[in-house]
């Protein structure tokens, strides 16, 4: 299975004009298979710019990034390969919906992969199902809601069956229902396939409950990594960065402003819950049956 | 009639649709308020907040903003005058190759004094902390820079109203907290009226008003504390809590006696402090 490193990663957008900007530097991680990760950071903090050079879509101004070992830059043909490996969802993915009906739109992918007319509609009927847009195949991607949109364009990245899947902010703009659905369509994707997930989100809520890993950037470097309650724990760091902390975690830290201390991490609405029930029944003396 | 935006049994129906996008919607909106407005995607708050400055018309009934009727077409300038408009995607909104070139724009089309235009461009420029970009391409800018560049030229005009559709989708937290205070802060200095459409309930929080839109209706309408207690109607309208409301709800259903009323997290944290200490 394929680990993805990334070795020493640097971008320079404008090299040589007025506006040369160093987007990331000095970036060093691996992801092995099957994590689930969750990149934060500030706007212009340099990770769209980072996950862009997952599948070759950037290439790097220095260092390199390897999969299964090899450098997916190596040459023409390893940087169209690893598109069909990394599938990339960007952020408002709805506006480059462009074919006639849903069926076509989801097609596009694997089509372009040169598989069998069989195998292409093997696989997007594989996709509308993840993401349970299997009865809008005849309409246009034009009269659907948002949501859907979303969803279709999710599909048809799925329908290229990556091993990883990036997804650039795939819940802005939809409202919590539409939210929950994407989440639950990327879930049940990594389960059924094992595929690596790595989604860039604002939403620390949602980061801080779905993921077991995350990438932290900065001005361009990834300052933390590791797994939500050890990046969460350390909310004066965050909130330096211009990072918000879960809504639980800060209401967390505004009870201990007034003195109540909570025990074990608390990043999601059940640890806070529970922790303040827990909190609770202490000071009323009884004791928690174990 | 002291609304500065009033709704008149208002109508609407995009000419490709068979369904009304609003369905007899009245409404009166204060001079001076925050209403924030909720719905799932297809409820129809967009198409609401665009019947503010005239970018669409009734099909049926009337808006008058600052008593203009927004069909009298001779008016519109003066209308579009009074009611400066954000949208979602900072991207079509953007004029200009330089990023104050692009907040002058509107001013400048006021027929303003150039020494105005600089102090109403600086000061907007600062509100939305984006002054040391001034000689920057807006092109080169991320997507949250640009929305608060976009938010900078509405600023400039110094309108009455502000109408925000989703301003803040594209924002990372930082920047929607400096977009939030921006408003806030011209409501509270400069008695601005705010319309705020939103996904984040923890938006709507300070609002005065909550209006939840459902299939074209105004489906409730109240205070932000009113509406997130009815937690079987949020359900019904597809909106979450916020995080506040939800743990407050919770823990009372465990048996806690809370006190009622604040949303803030500073007010969810002293209610269940007392309850602690």
């Amino acid at each position: 299975m394929a680990e993805i490193q990334v070795e020493d990663l640097r971008h320079v957008y404008s090299p040589g004009t007025p506006f040369e900007r160093t987007a990331i530097e000095a970036v060093n991680l691996a992801l092995p298979q099957g994590q689930f990760v969750g990149v934060i950071g500030h706007t212009g903090s340099g990770k769209s710019t980072f996950i862009q050079h997952l599948n070759a879509l950037l290439l790097p101004s220095g260092g390199r990034v390897l999969s299964a070992g090899e450098d997916i830059n190596r040459d023409k043909k390893s940087r169209r390969d690893i598109k069909w490996k990394v599938g990339l969802v960007f952020q408002y993915p709805e506006y480059q919906l462009f074919a006639e009906t849903v069926y076509e739109d989801i097609a596009f992918g694997p089509r372009n992969m040169g598989l069998s007319v069989e195998q292409v509609d093997e696989r997007v009927r594989e996709a509308a199902g993840f993401v349970g847009v299997s009865e809008l195949f005849e309409r246009s991607p034009l009269e659907l809601s948002g949501g859907q949109k979303r969803r279709i364009a999710v599909a048809g990245v799925i329908a290229m069956r990556p091993e990883v899947l990036v997804l650039d902010e795939p819940t802005a703009g939809l409202d919590p229902e539409g939210c929950a659905q994407i989440m639950a369509n990327i879930r049940a994707y990594r389960e059924k396939t094992g595929a690596t997930v790595i989604i860039v989100s604002h939403d620390m809520d949602g980061a801080a409950a779905l993921t077991e890993r995350l990438l932290v950037f900065d001005k361009g470097r990834l300052v933390m990594d590791g797994p939500p309650e050890e990046i969460f724990s350390q909310p004066g760091r965050l909130t330096a960065m211009g990072l918000d902390v879960p809504r639980p975690t800060a209401i967390a830290l505004a009870l201990e402003a007034r003195g109540v201390q909570l025990q074990g991490p608390v990043y999601t609405h059940e640890q806070l819950t529970n922790a303040i029930l827990r909190a609770y029944r202490d000071k009323e003396g009884g004791r928690t049956p174990c | 009639m002291d609304g500065i935006i009033q709704f008149e049994k208002v109508h609407f129906k995009y000419p490709e649709d068979q369904r009304e996008s609003l369905r007899d919607v009245s409404l009166t909106i204060r001079e001076g308020s925050f209403t924030a407005v909720l719905g799932r995607n297809g409820s129809g708050k967009s198409t609401l907040a665009k019947h503010m400055n005239a970018i669409l018309l009734p099909t049926e009934g009337r808006v008058l903003v600052a008593g203009i009727d927004t069909a009298d077409a001779p008016r519109l300038l003066e209308l579009r005058r009074q009611v400066g408009m954000v949208f979602q995607n900072p991207d079509n909104q953007i004029v200009a190759n330089v990023v104050e070139d692009d907040v002058a724009f509107a001013p400048e089309n006021l027929g303003l004094p150039p020494e105005e235009i600089r102090r109403r461009v600086d000061a907007a420029l600062e509100q939305v902390g984006m002054l040391e970009y001034r000689l920057h391409a807006p092109h080169l800018l991320s997507g949250g820079q640009k929305q608060r560049v976009a938010i900078a030229g509405v600023i400039a005009m110094e309108p009455r109203i502000i109408v925000l559709d989703e301003p803040t989708a594209m924002l990372d937290p930082q920047g929607r907290r400096e977009v939030l205070s921006t408003v806030l802060r011209l409501r509270r200095e400069k008695g601005m009226t705010v319309v705020l459409v939103t996904h984040h309930m923890d938006e709507c929080i300070p609002a005065d008003r909550l209006l939840v839109l459902s299939e074209g209706r105004i489906a409730a309408d109240g205070t932000p504390e009113e509406i997130f207690s009815q937690d079987a109607l949020l359900r019904d309208l597809g909106l979450d809590l916020p995080e506040t409301a939800r743990l407050l709800r919770d823990l009372r259903q465990a048996g806690l006696e809370l006190p009622g009323g604040a949303l803030d997290l500073e007010g969810c944290a002293q209610a269940v402090a007392a309850v602690l200490n």
